[in-house]
């Protein structure tokens, strides 16, 4: 019994180890087509959202796609399943092994990510930051959307507009750690004090930038506050899900709604009316000057510095500015009269 | 012991070979070398110098929680709370270190606390007699909460590079990172506690039958008291390292890795019904899934796959241990009558599967 027993469970051990194996390979070569690998001469591009399946990075991974065929490099795009700064790091950690050209990265955190991206550096990989920065010392260019001044300038006078001047607004935002939205929000505040002072910001929560949260905590909002007069969501995630709960309540029209958000996904509440306006950068082109900038740090027509120019295809030249920052411009405002005119 | 016991005994086990090289810890360790040296051949980059410290320093919480975690297992017992334990413990490192403290003490209190978290869960299970599964996972919701209520939605991040370099440094130029030094002590001092002591037997008689134990001498209760301490100050320990290794006290750190733990264990080859298990077969375990997600990484696999392909190979190998002993038992009992060489012997009980 006792040695029957052990040889049959390893011996069955091994051929199912075996069996799974041979399962892992299958999959390894069919996905070796997307493991951009430091051979060839074309620039290795490697786009790192803060997760895979946010609709944001699909779009920067177009504008960043079509960006690398346009100059003739391999494009990827990886990331992890969750927005969390230590699985990002593994992805990091990836590509300084394949050692790729390029890496443009929106970060989990600004500082947890930084020694994974100094050793792809010394590895030899350029590092750009997109949509969320690093410490400026981890990486060599970040590419902002718009400045946090214009994008919360944006946002507050959107809803000023909205709901008169005055009364209770909340602020329905992403991770409670989101570098961008969190300096976003503080701006927010500062503008809401010093130019609408009979504004009043009541409560900021947090829908994770996930869906069914962000949609719970829209109805929470509205419960917990009955005087609320206008919501700015500043994520993409958060808008359209507020917007779904507010058209099929009988808040809609009555909470105003704004923030940042896609024209494909509100369109239907802008023609509705449950939303008025609402802004955005031009998303597509975001992940196109990051390209375009990787590459141009991997060619050594730029370094950094301030005052280094360089072109990135259709949308002309840009000049880096204090803080290795690279302005992509001011944000867009949709609204029922030009949001036909967007397709992202 | 009687002459007729120790003489008849040799008749009825496998060759001495056969005993150390067919075991299901042997099985792992083989697919563990056969997924390597297929990565080194076929995968791109993978045999790269850098490979070897990412591996290591990405699975090294998983290798040290994993140590406890295969002695509470064995006892049939089971512990949810790990991941939690170590984002409380990295929230107070960073607090602390926050509020003025140096590295060590507040490293020190937080290995204090998840002693006192590992004690918590242990007096419930062990004397209070709840079942873990129930206990630990009302501490993992209890201990994350209280992780994230002590730092709120802040992370902690300005640790002194001194730390955070200790946690990632190589031993000279070799690309193993120093902490694999702490992590063959702990292991070398687990292996001796599982299979060198009267207290590691007793591990394994509390996982086979509490009751046969008890009235063997084991102390029950205390055992299972003293490997969730144990269970407790490692992941603790775990958490210091996460905290320094990504630089960031986060309440959220960790979320998700007790998964990956009991994953590595029981693919090591650790009966999850206690009773079964070594320590060798467990840190194959933990490195075959570090390999595997480390090389489908490179070969550009979304995470979806990779998650799906380790899910298999651990529904696999649960499978395979249960199909296997219903098969070897029907085996038995087919050759049962009438066949001298599987009839047990004098003294042996048909039981005592070690």
């Amino acid at each position: 019994m006792m040695f029957h027993s052990k040889r049959a469970t390893a011996l069955a051990a091994l051929v199912v180890s075996a069996a799974m194996t041979l399962t892992a390979c299958g999959s390894d070569d069919s996905g070796s087509g997307g493991g951009g690998g430091g051979g060839g001469d074309a620039t290795t591009v490697t786009f790192l959202p803060k997760n895979l399946g946010n609709p944001y990075f699909d779009v920067t991974a177009r504008g960043g796609e079509d960006a690398v065929k346009d100059f003739g490099g391999t494009f990827d795009q990886v990331g992890p399943q969750e927005a969390s700064p230590d699985a990002q790091v593994q992805y990091i950690n990836t590509a300084a092994q394949q050692g790729v050209n390029a890496l443009v990265v929106s970060a989990n955190d600004p500082t947890a990510i930084c020694d994974a991206l100094d050793q792809a550096s010394e590895a030899g990989t350029k590092i750009v930051t997109f949509d969320s920065d690093t410490d400026p010392e981890c990486r060599d260019v970040y590419i902002s959307q718009a400045t946090s001044e214009g994008i919360a300038k944006a946002q507050v006078d959107l809803i000023a507009e909205q709901i008169g001047d005055s009364g209770e607004i909340a602020v329905l935002s992403a991770t409670a750690n989101a570098t961008n939205q969190n300096a976003w929000i503080k701006m927010m505040e500062a503008d809401l004090k010093a130019n609408h002072p009979d504004i009043k910001l009541v409560d900021t929560v947090y829908g994770d930038d996930d869906d069914q949260t962000s949609f719970d905590k829209t109805a929470a909002l509205l419960q917990s506050h009955p005087n609320l007069k206008g919501i700015v969501s500043p994520t993409t995630v958060g808008i359209a899900a507020a917007a779904r709960y507010l058209s099929d309540s009988k808040f809609k029209g009555k909470v105003k709604l704004t923030g940042l958000g896609f024209p494909n996904e509100l369109r239907e509440y802008v023609k509705n009316g449950t939303i008025d306006a609402f802004a955005l950068w031009d998303v597509e082109a975001l992940g196109f000057l990051a390209a375009y900038t990787a590459k141009a740090l991997v060619d050594g027509d730029i370094t950094g510095k301030e005052g280094d120019s360089f072109k990135a295809g259709k949308l002309g030249d840009f000049e880096v500015g204090p803080d290795a920052t690279v302005l992509l411009g001011k944000p867009t405002v949709f609204d029922a009269k030009n949001i036909d005119e967007y397709d992202f | 012991m009687n002459e007729t016991l120790t003489r008849s005994y040799p008749d009825y086990s496998a060759p001495l070979w056969r005993r150390l090289l067919l075991t299901r810890e042997s099985a792992v360790i083989v697919l563990l070398v056969a997924v390597i040296v297929y990565s080194l051949v076929n995968v791109a980059n993978f045999d790269g110098p850098l490979t070897m410290t990412f591996l290591l320093l990405d699975t090294m919480p998983i290798l040290l929680i994993a140590l406890p975690m295969t002695l509470v297992i064995v006892t049939g017992e089971i512990d949810l709370s790990v991941a939690s334990i170590v984002g409380l413990s990295s929230v107070l490192l960073g607090v602390l270190t926050d509020a003025g403290w140096s590295v060590p003490a507040a490293g020190l209190t937080a290995l204090v606390v998840g002693v006192f978290c590992g004690a918590l869960n242990g007096f419930l299970v062990a004397y209070v007699g709840l079942p873990s599964l129930a206990v630990t996972i009302g501490t993992l919701a209890l201990f994350r909460g209280i992780a994230v209520g002590l730092l709120g939605t802040k992370a902690v991040t300005d640790f002194d590079d001194k730390w955070t370099n200790l946690a990632t440094d190589e031993i000279g130029e070799t690309g193993i990172p120093q902490v694999v030094i702490l992590f063959v002590v702990l292991a070398v001092l687990f292996a001796l506690l599982l299979h060198f002591t009267s207290f590691g037997r007793g591990v394994y008689d509390v996982g086979l039958t509490a009751e046969a134990a008890h009235f063997t001498g084991v102390d029950v209760a205390r055992t299972k008291f003293l490997l969730f301490v144990l269970c407790g100050v490692i992941s603790a320990l775990a958490g210091i390292y996460y905290t320094l290794r990504f630089g960031s006290a986060r309440g959220d750190n960790a979320t998700g890795l007790e998964l990956q733990v009991i994953a590595a264990v029981l693919l090591g080859g650790v009966s999850i019904f206690g009773g079964r298990g070594r320590l060798h077969g467990v840190i194959a375990g933990v490195l075959l899934i570090g390999v595997i997600a480390s090389a489908l990484r490179l070969e550009g696999v979304t995470v979806n796959v990779t998650i799906i392909i380790i899910g298999l190979l651990l529904v696999a190998s649960v499978v395979s241990t249960s199909v296997l002993d219903w098969v070897s038992t029907q085996t038995f009992r087919r050759k049962q009558p009438g066949k001298s060489h599987t009839s047990t012997p004098v003294g042996v009980t048909k039981e005592g599967r070690s």
